[in-house]
């Protein structure tokens, strides 16, 4: 059995000291070993950003890809080879502002992966510009006098788009952040997972402090009931989105690879390519 | 006795204009014609004029005719539009309902046949195309239960009693024209055809079935005119072989979705047009950049922007050549018949597998779309080459990567897949070592860059160019690519009446540029005719920064919409050359 130490590599993360990204990194690693996977059988697809260097930073297979990308690549790995265990991931500024059409559409589409947002409000890579995540008023870069735009609560978004798994994690609660993680790969479907991870180089307001005061914790209501979509998006919406645990999830709903008509279990990576002339024969005849 | 003839049937679109063609043509291929069809369309789907054109003949055919023989026509506008193309003592077949008129000075024959009114007594004005089609099929003198037959392929799922209506229809439309005409029409009788059936198909559908017989069990795309067939086609069959279609968010979601499959181990495309490819760069960058295989389809109309979105245009030439940023190896093919279609598609597969490099194969609307015979597609000749996967890769100590991107000889690196034992390394956009880990090395960027662009040094694509090329010093060279080489022909033997010598080549492989090959024939040629749907002269450009002499290049140019007609470029090149002469 593999452990957490098999995905690690010997590659210093470039991430500020004290960056929420490592916990989360350590999560994924710990996740991966608890589900009794090996390095091989993970693909970890990662956007543009602090956040997006995580691939390299876990020893399985890992693609590194471009700006706000990483879910049509996951899913396109996952089509293709459905034996994999697919995790995408990338800030709140890739999967939320560039990247959003496709977290739409991938919540949607529903292909069994499990997809890590590291949200930390602000951009990071770029040096401290504002997200959509970000709070009205919020000073940046690029808002000096404040954001005037709206907040977005990825989360109501995803309920509304038809998710599957929704939860919500604090990247200094890595014991919940692990077992989010693990019941995401066991989930058959699409696993959104949108994990606090403070930037301690430019978001002064979203600190460690700040959200160890104002995260209200799941865990602590053993009454809640995950199964209900209206309970979720109404806790959601009275704790400002500062909810953590799992906060959804439909259990009933089968992933887009077990509907899609004819799709086999063997994964389409390993199937016989070559035609016979016979089916050949029966392509052509539609044209005569 | 003819051996070729022009078909034409005009109407509002959506009033059945596309399903007469349809059994028509099917019903001539039965017979063993070799057939070239044009689609005139607008982007609504109801109303607005539209027009599909047959031309028919007994010998191979790879393009449309100036003139038309028979015109069907459902208003009066079908008339006044198209009435000019008819040859002298060419034949209208007119609906009675709207009073028909034929311009005053022209030869033509007017057949006024009550095509609605015989369709309203048999039940509904639907099948009025059957009548219309009927009567012209009846003026040919075509043998009537062939039609018949492809009738009922037509109707056959909506059961027998519609069957028989509309074989009823056809019937009576052929009676009242033959009874109006006193029997088929002399001058329009065709020699007989081989009798071999051909396939008939459009160029969409062969590159969809050219991505099935190369193992391509993927497709992720968004839909656009005029590159929707492929992505049809492959909902419809690949499922047979446990693939499938993904109607993506959007093109960005399209190509990087392919490429996320593709990097996994599974050969799948996307196609689109040219605002979709322009979507998909910094994704086709990305393929480049981590020389992961994969193939788009870029068919192209007219642009910019939604530009004339259901029109003839080979306008992407640069957007697909310069389009990404940086500097990325890639492949561009652009195949010129329906065959090519096929063959080509698989050799794209076969190409961006073995450079690991994006291939992009390209079309135009007129290849894409029309409906032509294709000579049998050769069974053998469908070879699938996935380049250098690495079946076992050796077991490595420590976590040692896997060197996937090692520096080999040729520049491709050996490629192992996500999932495989020991294979395990990183995949980057961002500058990378050897085992893809970032690096940010002067020394490593310049290897690395050498690395990928070199890989096409040793490039070999069957025929790059086509050239036919009699003449060892022909008057006039004429170079194309993509639909118009047909065209071209025609124009050639009304050239050679003149006395003029000609020689022909197609550019196959766009990029990279087989200037080797071209430049001996640009340079035995008096003059070089570049002819292109394009208004800035875009393939002349790749061909004087890459073969030279700017000097005796000349351009014919046809961004109107419409694909050039041999008589458009017999003209301009007959003008070129008779200014190039009175200059000496
Ligand atoms: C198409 C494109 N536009 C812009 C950029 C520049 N860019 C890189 S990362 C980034 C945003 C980073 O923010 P986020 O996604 O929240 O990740 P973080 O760095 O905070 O982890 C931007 C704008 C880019 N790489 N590509
Ligand atoms: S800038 Fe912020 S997000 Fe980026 S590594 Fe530093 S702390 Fe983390």
């Amino acid at each position: 059995m593999a452990t957490f130490k098999d995905f690690r590599n010997n590659v210093k993360p470039n991430w500020c000291p004290g960056c929420g990204d490592f916990s989360i990194q350590a999560a994924i690693q710990r996740a991966a070993a608890n589900c009794g996977l090996t390095p091989e059988e993970l693909a970890v697809i990662s956007g543009i950003g602090c956040s997006g260097r995580i691939s390299g930073y876990i020893h399985a297979y890992g693609l590194h890809g471009i700006h706000g990308r990483a879910l049509p690549i996951a899913q396109g790995v996952k089509l293709a080879n459905r034996d994999l265990t697919v995790i995408a991931s990338g800030g709140d500024g890739d999967g939320f502002a560039i990247g959003m059409g496709h977290t739409i559409h991938a919540i949607r589409r529903n292909i069994n992966m499990t997809y890590v947002v590291m949200d930390n409000q602000i951009y990071g890579l770029t040096k401290g510009q504002t997200s959509p995540r970000s709070a009205e008023g919020f000073v940046t870069k690029s808002t000096p006098k404040g954001s005037i735009e709206s907040t977005l609560s990825p989360l109501e978004l995803a309920l509304s788009a038809g998710a599957t798994f929704v939860a919500q994690s604090f990247s200094s609660d890595i014991k919940q952040l692990t077992a989010l993680i693990e019941e995401g790969i066991k989930h058959e479907g699409f696993s959104i997972i949108n994990v606090f991870s403070p930037c301690v180089t430019f978001n002064k307001v979203n600190t460690y402090e700040w959200f160890k005061e104002n995260i209200v914790n799941l865990d602590t209501f053993p009454e809640y009931d995950p199964s209900n979509r209206i309970h979720a998006m109404t806790k959601l919406m009275e704790t400002g989105g500062l909810l953590t645990g799992l906060i959804y999830q439909d259990k009933n709903r089968r992933s887009y690879e077990n509907q899609i008509s004819g799709f086999r279990e063997t994964p389409l990576a390993e199937q016989d390519l070559a035609l016979s002339e016979e089916q050949f024969d029966q392509l052509l005849a539609e044209f005569k | 006795m003819i051996n070729q003839l022009s078909w034409k049937i005009g109407g509002q679109q959506g009033e059945g204009v596309e399903s007469t063609d349809r059994i028509f043509s099917t019903a001539l291929n039965r017979l063993g014609y070799y057939l070239y069809g044009y689609r005139h369309f607008s982007s609504r789907i109801k109303g607005g004029h539209t027009n599909n054109k047959i031309r028919i003949s007994i010998d191979p055919i790879r393009s449309i005719s100036d003139d038309l023989d028979i015109l069907v026509a459902f208003d009066q506008e079908s008339i006044d539009l198209n009435a000019h193309e008819l040859r002298p003592g060419g034949v209208v077949v007119a609906d009675t309902k709207f009073t028909p008129t034929v311009p005053e000075d022209c030869d033509i024959r007017l057949f006024s046949v009550p095509i609605t009114a015989i369709a309203e007594e048999l039940g509904t004005s639907l099948m009025k195309n059957m009548v219309a089609s009927g009567a012209s099929w009846a003026l040919l003198g075509l043998p009537l239960d062939v039609f018949n037959r492809a009738v009922e392929e037509e109707f056959g799922r909506k059961g027998p009693a519609v069957v028989e209506k509309n074989v009823e229809a056809v019937k009576r439309g052929a009676d009242y024209v033959l009874e109006l005409a006193g029997g088929p029409l002399d001058d329009f009788k065709l020699l007989p055809a081989d009798g071999k059936q051909k396939l008939f198909m459009i160029g969409n559908d062969a590159i969809g079935l050219g991505a099935v017989a190369a193992g391509c069990r993927l497709m992720s795309a968004y839909p656009i005119t005029p590159a929707s067939e492929i992505m049809e086609y492959l909902i419809k069959q690949l499922p047979k072989f446990g693939g499938t279609v993904v109607q993506t968010e959007d093109e960005i979601a399209a190509v990087t979705m392919a490429i996320g499959s593709n990097y996994a181990g599974v050969r799948t495309m996307t196609a689109s047009a040219g605002p979709g490819l322009s979507l998909m760069m910094e994704g086709i960058g990305l393929a480049g950049m981590t020389e992961t295989p994969v193939v788009i389809v870029d068919t192209q109309r007219g642009g910019p922007s939604t530009g004339l979105p259901t029109k003839q245009e080979q306008s992407d030439i640069n957007a697909m050549i310069h389009g990404t940023h940086g500097e990325i190896p890639k492949i561009i093919l652009a195949p010129s018949s329906i065959e090519e279609c096929f063959y080509d598609t698989i050799e794209a597969f076969n190409l961006s597998e073995k450079y690991q490099v994006p291939v992009i194969l390209v079309t135009d609307l007129q290849l894409s779309l029309g409906k032509q015979s294709c000579e049998p597609l050769d069974f053998n000749r469908i070879v699938i080459d996935r380049g250098s996967l690495v079946q076992e890769a050796p077991e490595r100590e420590d976590k040692a990567l896997f060197p996937r991107y090692a520096f080999t000889e040729n520049g491709v690196s050996p490629r192992v897949l996500p999932g495989q034992k020991n294979g395990i390394h990183h995949v980057t956009g961002v500058e990378h070592d050897e085992t893809g880990r970032p690096s940010e090395s002067a020394e490593n960027r310049k290897k690395m860059m050498d690395k990928r662009l070199g890989k096409l040094d040793s490039l070999v694509v069957r025929d790059p160019i086509l050239a036919q090329a009699l003449y060892e010093t022909p008057d006039v060279l004429i170079i194309g690519m993509g639909s118009t080489g047909g065209t071209i022909d025609q124009a050639r033997e009304l050239l050679e009446n003149d006395g003029l010598t000609t020689n022909h080549l197609t550019i196959r492989l766009l990029h990279p540029f087989p200037a080797d090959e071209v430049r001996p024939y640009v340079e035995k040629a008096r003059h070089v005719i570049v002819v292109e749907n394009n208004a800035t002269a875009q393939l002349a450009g790749l061909l004087k920064l890459h073969v030279g002499h700017a000097e005796k290049i000349s351009s014919v140019l046809k961004y109107d919409g419409n694909p050039f007609l041999p008589s458009i470029i017999y003209n301009e090149c007959k003008h070129i050359c008779t200014l190039s002469k009175e200059l000496v």
